[in-house]
């Protein structure tokens, strides 16, 4: 379905809540670029009722916005969460209590997203648990409407916002502030549907790619001419426990902070978009291996296929790429023939 | 007549809190400052391996994400024998020193400036200014200041992939070489952020700023411009008309890890600093006293290799998630102003030798340490060798134990890990305000925090006394961290 496209003049409300998270998402966000973050929003005409970090008010003023949001005398058009929802201990909600209202902040969270015209899980954590969600999971952490992959979560799996969507999921540990700004700013034009979302309920426009669409080692991938320590140049999928070639973003096609991306960091996407990713079953820079062969391949790749192409490649890898592979510098640039020494 | 006011959720500080005030005849008589979150980052660690603490230390916070990398790989490389090549000290520095640079900028600008602008000052002679400067989300100041900020980041880009929750920083260097071309990137990224500190937060030269060396030096700096000559000067105005040397008394002891390593020396020396000098640290004096905080313990306070992290809701006369970290015995205050004075800096000394620390000598010393620390950057760009190795690498024994110690912004940080079997058999993390922010300790010593918000002023009618904000936020907290 499609939204009524708002009206200009008034300004899309958006209320921002922190719970079981580091607070990184909203620290990536006062990253944004070109333009910054204030500009951004006001592009989106959205109005910042509050937010945790950059608002004035706090106290009594918060609490009270929040009552007037919970029973209906305020309108608003776009909560976010940011952090999981804390349930424990024993499904009381007590790891986490709001302050100065006595009461658990799923609680609030539960009141606030029933009166929200979209929901929106800011993060991997507030989406599916996350990182909080590792381990044995004491504190009960879960996502607005997952519980790592299974459906449900603090809202359940049949939840819908005032506009007829499920919890948006921005997924991602943190966010790139891209991700987040983009979606708000077509929801706030009228523009933002089921279409939209992918299977986990995250933006395709980031979850249409692959992290491996843009590596810069994508050459190295071809050849299958494989790093071997942190900070070699090759690719990072068959010794260093990378899954850019599954994992679903675009971290390769943006910048991040201007330069980067956890690849060109020279260590291994972790597919921190993915529900689950905080507890991968193997250590995070090592690549899980049966009889040679890497157990997670490429999305959408057959198996054959894979152990056929990357024999092949293997065999033709070029000198220049097997030794600047296994280098943490480049030692061997490419050669024009053309040009007679 | 006592009251009591609850103040929260408490915004513009990192995660959440709240301040529970007893108030008699218009001043605060005692505070109990509540953190009202458990994650539980120690428990998940238990019985991972060993390096993956990497991904999760990280996590424990968005705002000191680098800090809390830093502090894992010193204790991994601890207890795996491994030293940074020069290269790797360099990156790791310049890497950490761009997080906390830019957490004083957002600690200054956006958490701390703000408050200002607040109705409750509309008669003072600067508030037109401040509010046109200051407003949260509106004023020209975060309007300048965030993508300056945003363009300094790209240290991070280059450096660390990304940030918050970067990779780079391992026991034995940095992931990421620089290449010659990439140097030349630092050094423009530092000039173009140096332009702006200059022109918009000093008015002034860093090297003026880092060359002053007492309060009197300080004041007749301030009085070469009119108080709108760059957003160190305004603050300056504010606090002498506010008089904020006044408000949120320091308890006297000051604790520093130490920060920024290099060729085994540091830039701001580790050590205790009280009446007047600085000895040296002993962190085998640390422990952790768990009589006012939500967990279940044995009896008296525990060290931090032995510690443990039980949660349990319903202990009697616990009111926080934080525990109470002490060095024998002792409550310490961490942060730029402890770093400035166990280090020795002339005005920094000076400046608390006049007033003691308070709201207006943490916000000096945090300002300060910003040329300080970007000087400092502009140094180890220009020192990398492209050649040589940013990293060795190297096993982690299956028996083995470490402590890493750094300095985040807000302050100490420490990790203590120790493996068996090749696996994380215990990880405890004490945080800066873990220290600064530390409910009452079983001698019934109230933290930090607890003790510079009593005798604050609370005016007619406040719900949410602006001293107390000055107060809280002059710590720069992060409660994220804090409840790990």
């Amino acid at each position: 379905m499609s939204a009524p496209r708002p009206d200009r003049a008034a300004p899309v409300r958006l209320f921002w809540i922190q719970s079981g998270g580091c607070g990184g998402c909203s620290l990536s966000l006062l990253g944004a670029e070109a333009p910054d973050l204030v500009t951004v929003l006001e592009a989106a005409n959205i109005e910042v009722l509050w937010h945790p970090s950059l608002s004035v008010s706090s106290g009594a003023s918060v609490i009270g916005m929040m009552e007037r949001i919970r029973d209906g005398e305020e309108p608003l058009d776009i909560l976010c969460l940011e952090g999981s929802v804390m349930r424990g201990p024993n499904g009381t909600g007590r790891f986490h209590m709001m302050a100065g209202t006595g009461k658990p902040v799923m609680a609030w969270i539960e009141a606030l997203a029933k009166k929200a015209r979209y929901v929106i899980a800011v993060g991997s954590c507030a989406a599916f648990g996350g990182i909080t969600a590792a381990g044995s999971n004491e504190p009960e952490a879960c996502g607005l409407a997952y519980d790592g992959r299974k459906p449900g979560g603090l809202l359940g799996p049949e939840f819908r916002s005032g506009a007829g969507l499920p919890v948006i999921n921005v997924a991602g540990c943190p966010i790139h502030p891209g991700w987040l700004t983009e979606t708000l700013h077509q929801i706030s034009s009228g523009r933002f549907s089921q279409k939209d979302i992918d299977e986990w309920e995250r933006p395709l426009s980031y979850t249409t790619h692959l992290v491996h669409h843009g590596c810069a080692r994508n050459e190295f991938y071809e050849f299958k001419a494989s790093a071997e320590r942190l900070c070699d140049l090759g690719c990072m999928m068959e010794n260093l426990g990378c899954k850019g070639t599954q994992a679903r973003a675009d971290c390769n096609m943006r910048s991040w902070n201007g330069a980067g991306s956890c690849l060109d960091g020279n260590y291994p996407c972790i597919n921190c978009t993915a529900p689950g990713f905080e507890e991968p079953g193997h250590g995070f820079t090592e690549t899980p291996k049966i009889s040679g062969i890497p157990v997670g391949l490429p999305t959408d790749m057959p198996k054959a296929w894979f152990v056929a192409l990357a024999s092949l490649s293997k065999a033709a890898t070029p000198k220049r790429l097997k030794e600047n592979a296994v280098a943490d510098h480049f030692r061997r640039p490419p050669v024009d023939k053309q040009k007679k020494s | 007549m006592t009251t009591r006011l609850i103040v929260g959720p408490f915004n513009r500080v990192e995660g959440d809190l709240e301040v529970k005030l007893d108030i008699r005849d218009g001043r605060v008589t005692q505070a109990q400052v509540v953190s009202p979150l458990y994650r539980g980052f120690e428990r998940i660690l238990a019985s991972k391996p060993p390096l993956d603490a990497l991904v999760y230390a990280p996590r424990i916070c968005g705002i000191c994400s680098v800090s809390q990398s830093v502090a894992a790989a010193k204790s991994l490389a601890a207890a795996m024998g491994l030293s940074m090549p020069a290269n790797g000290e360099l990156a790791v520095n310049l890497i950490h020193a761009t997080e906390n640079v830019a957490d004083h900028l957002t600690h200054f600008y956006l958490f701390f400036m703000p408050d200002f602008a607040r109705e409750v000052y509309r008669n003072e002679s600067w508030h037109e200014d401040a509010l046109d400067r200051f407003t949260a989300m509106q004023g020209t100041a975060a309007r300048d200041m965030l993508p300056a900020r945003a363009q300094f980041m790209h240290v991070l880009g280059l450096l660390a992939g990304k940030w918050p929750h970067t990779l780079t920083v391992q026991p034995g260097g940095s992931t990421r070489s620089v290449s010659a071309g990439e140097t030349a990137r630092l050094a423009a990224i530092l000039a173009a952020f140096r332009a702006f500190l200059e022109r918009h937060l000093f008015g002034d030269k860093l090297e003026r700023i880092a060359g002053l060396s007492s309060a009197q030096e300080l004041s007749a700096w301030a009085a070469e411009k009119p108080a709108t000559g760059g957003d160190f000067r305004r603050f300056l105005h504010y606090a002498q008309s506010l008089d904020l040397p006044s408000l949120g008394p320091s308890a006297g002891h000051f604790m520093s890890f130490g920060s920024y390593q290099e060729g085994g020396s540091w830039m701001f020396q580790p050590g205790v600093f009280a009446e007047g000098e600085t000895r040296p640290l002993d962190p085998g004096l640390i422990a952790e006293d768990l009589s006012h905080a939500w967990y279940a313990a044995p009896d008296g306070p525990q060290a931090p290799f032995t510690g443990e992290t039980r949660p349990d809701a319903d202990r009697q006369d616990a009111y926080s998630w934080c525990k109470a970290p002490r060095l024998g015995g002792r409550v310490m205050e961490v942060g730029a102003l402890a770093r400035q004075l166990v280090d020795g800096h002339p005005m920094i000394r000076d400046l608390v030798s006049a007033s003691g620390g308070n709201v207006y000598t943490r916000v000096v010393a945090r300002v300060t340490e910003i040329a300080l620390v970007v000087m400092a950057m502009e140094r180890w760009a220009a020192d990398l060798v492209p050649e040589q190795p940013f990293i060795v690498h190297g096993r982690m024994p299956d028996e083995a134990e470490g402590i890493g110690l750094t300095e985040a912004a807000r302050g100490s940080l420490g990790h203590w890990l120790r493996v068996e079997k090749g696996r994380i058999a215990n990880y405890q993390i004490i945080a800066p305000t873990t220290w600064n922010f530390s409910p009452r300790d079983e001698t019934g010593v109230p933290g930090a925090l607890e003790q510079a918000l009593a005798g604050a002023p609370v005016r007619a009618g406040e719900t949410e006394p602006v001293a107390v904000q000055h107060i809280v936020r002059s710590f720069d907290p992060c409660l994220v961290c804090t409840v790990h």
